[in-house]
């Protein structure tokens, strides 16, 4: 596999030649994320191409869907792909499947799914920085971040009764109301929570020893992002200020005050490492935002009222696409004149992200590969699918 | 160390087995293989970190099998993945245990009947020591299932030649 890439004459006559190596990386590897596969080419310590090797996780998604007997059994193999961000996941995937069948659900419904979106997004993004934290170094943030994330797990634990994989969300309705005393549990999850926020913030972010590994490494240009239509923290960390939540308001998006968090190059080059990172960082504020004002204007109703008791919708497809904490998250439904679905496409941010890792990381140290991988945030679920 | 400081009147000794001696070294610094597969693994981060902390118990993460003792197959192990299980179980060296987390690796969990990729059960590539049953299984049961894997090492026998 190696090959000349460049003579060199020494002063005797004699010539040297440096020649490219192969190293793969993973799929056992502690900081790809999980098990994905890269194929390294490197010229000394220097990157000269990366090549994704994926299917290590493929489990089967689409087939499953089309034996499932009803629509609603496709929910918890939605949960399954994106393990990280489960609810997420279901609320595409209902998303996709109410606009398919013309389900109106009440308000309660979308306020209680906004808030579980909202509180998934943060501990995505926990589980993120903390793992990004340790690929370069710093392992104190991943134990605050654990800490604070067991108390949102706590929060769906007692709604829905699991801590990781909820099918708590359903096509028209929830599966439960929201408990007792988690609107004040809630409340005080949201206050608690900016404490730890400013402190990884002083701990992580602006520690010099990260600036240093982070910025301007894995510069993502603006053209480039929206070339290989990367979406979520990827886009916004270049500049593109673009997010579903607000450019196509689905659900009730539209009724909150918050802001897109995008990228500004304040360490370094526009879309850089550290922008990236920091774009995660500062959502978790704008989540908190969210969460606070629909606690505030929680609307009372039944949130079983709308679900159907028997799926059957008129052939036809629909995409329905939501705003996942790693990007664009759609589900594409195509359905025949039958209680089973024909065909379950989904369309996963963590894969079209990963896509762009050969064009960033050319040029890079092998070092800095890590960085650049920790911080496109896959998860190779959604990736392999 | 508060516990014990100024308990003794002079230097003791203590005389044990053999076995019990190793035993009980081997099972308090049981080295685990830093390796997740899917949705278990993020439990198994959750049971390393802050709320549940197994390293208490001696599990710490190594990256390298070389150096570990327990490999926690945490996921659904594919076909394609199977092969490098295999690989990675026969670089760790003995003795090495297996624990096998999540319906996924004990049989196929929710892949068991149209997973055309998925391999129903880690037990037909390498030998399995305890199975943790959960989809996911919270990290408490992760938590037992090592206990039971302490259990099992400590009624071993590393000094007396196994019956054939
Ligand atoms: S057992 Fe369940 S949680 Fe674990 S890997 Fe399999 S599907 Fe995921």
């Amino acid at each position: 596999m190696t090959e000349t890439t460049e003579t060199i004459k020494t002063s005797t006559g004699r010539v040297l030649r440096t020649e490219e190596m192969v190293v793969n990386m993973g799929p056992q590897h502690p900081s790809t994320h999980g098990v994905l596969r890269l194929e390294v080419v490197l010229d000394g310590e220097i990157v000269v191409d990366v090549i994704p090797h994926m299917g290590y996780l493929h489990r089967c998604f689409e087939k499953h869907c089309e034996h499932m007997t009803n629509y609603q059994q496709v929910v918890p193999y939605v949960d399954r792909m994106d393990y990280v961000a489960a609810m997420t996941n279901e609320f595409a995937y209902v998303v996709a499947a109410e606009k398919l069948l013309k389900i109106e659900v009440p308000e309660r419904v979308h306020y209680i799914r906004i808030i579980m979106s909202e509180l998934q997004r943060i501990a995505s993004h926990l589980i993120a920085i903390g793992t990004f934290g340790i690929d370069m170094g710093a392992f104190t943030p991943f134990l605050y971040y654990f800490r604070d994330r067991e108390k949102i797990l706590e929060l769906f634990e007692m709604t829905c009764g699991a801590r990781l994989l909820y099918n708590y969300i359903w096509i028209g309705g929830l599966s439960h109301d929201l408990p007792p005393g988690f609107i004040e549990k809630t409340k005080e999850f949201c206050k608690d929570f900016k404490t730890t926020l400013k402190e990884v913030n002083d701990l992580l972010n602006y520690n010099e020893i990260f600036i240093k590994r982070t910025a301007n490494v894995g510069v993502l240009p603006k053209d480039l992002a929206i070339n290989y239509a990367c979406s979520g923290p990827m886009l916004r960390g270049s500049g593109v200020n673009f997010d579903l939540r607000r450019d196509d308001p689905y659900t009730m998006y539209d009724k909150f005050e918050w802001d897109v968090i995008v990228g500004k190059g304040e360490m370094g080059a526009v879309g850089d490492v550290w922008d990236r990172n920091m774009v995660r960082q500062r959502e978790m504020w704008e989540s908190l935002r969210i969460i606070e004002q629909a606690i505030a204007s929680l609307p009372e109703g039944d949130v079983q009222k709308a679900i159907p008791k028997r799926i059957r919708p008129v052939p036809g497809d629909a995409y329905g696409r939501v705003e996942g904490p790693r990007g664009e998250l759609g589900f594409y439904i195509v359905a025949e004149d039958s209680v089973t679905p024909y065909r379950i496409k989904a369309r996963a941010p963590a894969f079209v992200n990963l896509s762009v890792i050969n064009e960033i990381s050319k040029g890079a140290m092998l070092a800095d590969l890590v960085a650049i991988i920790g911080s496109i945030d896959i998860v190779l679920g959604e990736v392999d699918r | 160390m508060g516990l014990l400081d100024q308990k003794f009147e002079s230097s003791n000794v203590v005389i044990t087995t053999m076995d019990d001696l190793l035993n009980w070294a081997r099972l308090s610094s049981l080295w685990q293989m830093q390796f997740g597969l899917a949705c278990c693994a993020i439990e198994m981060m959750a049971a390393s970190a802050s709320n549940f902390d197994m390293m208490r118990f001696g599990v710490i993460p190594r990256a390298t099998p070389r150096q570990c003792d327990v490999m926690i197959v945490s996921g659904t192990v594919t076909l394609k993945m199977a092969s490098r299980i295999k690989r990675l179980y026969d670089q760790m060296s003995e003795p090495r245990y297996v624990i096998s987390m999540g319906s996924c690796s004990n049989c196929g969990g929710p892949y068991w009947e149209h997973g055309y990729h998925v391999l129903k059960g880690v037990d037909r590539v390498i030998p399995v020591d305890v199975y943790v049953p959960g989809c996911p299984p919270r990290p408490e049961a992760l938590i037992e299932g090592l206990i039971k894997l302490q259990e099992k090492i400590r009624n071993e026998s590393l000094v007396q030649k196994k019956a054939v």
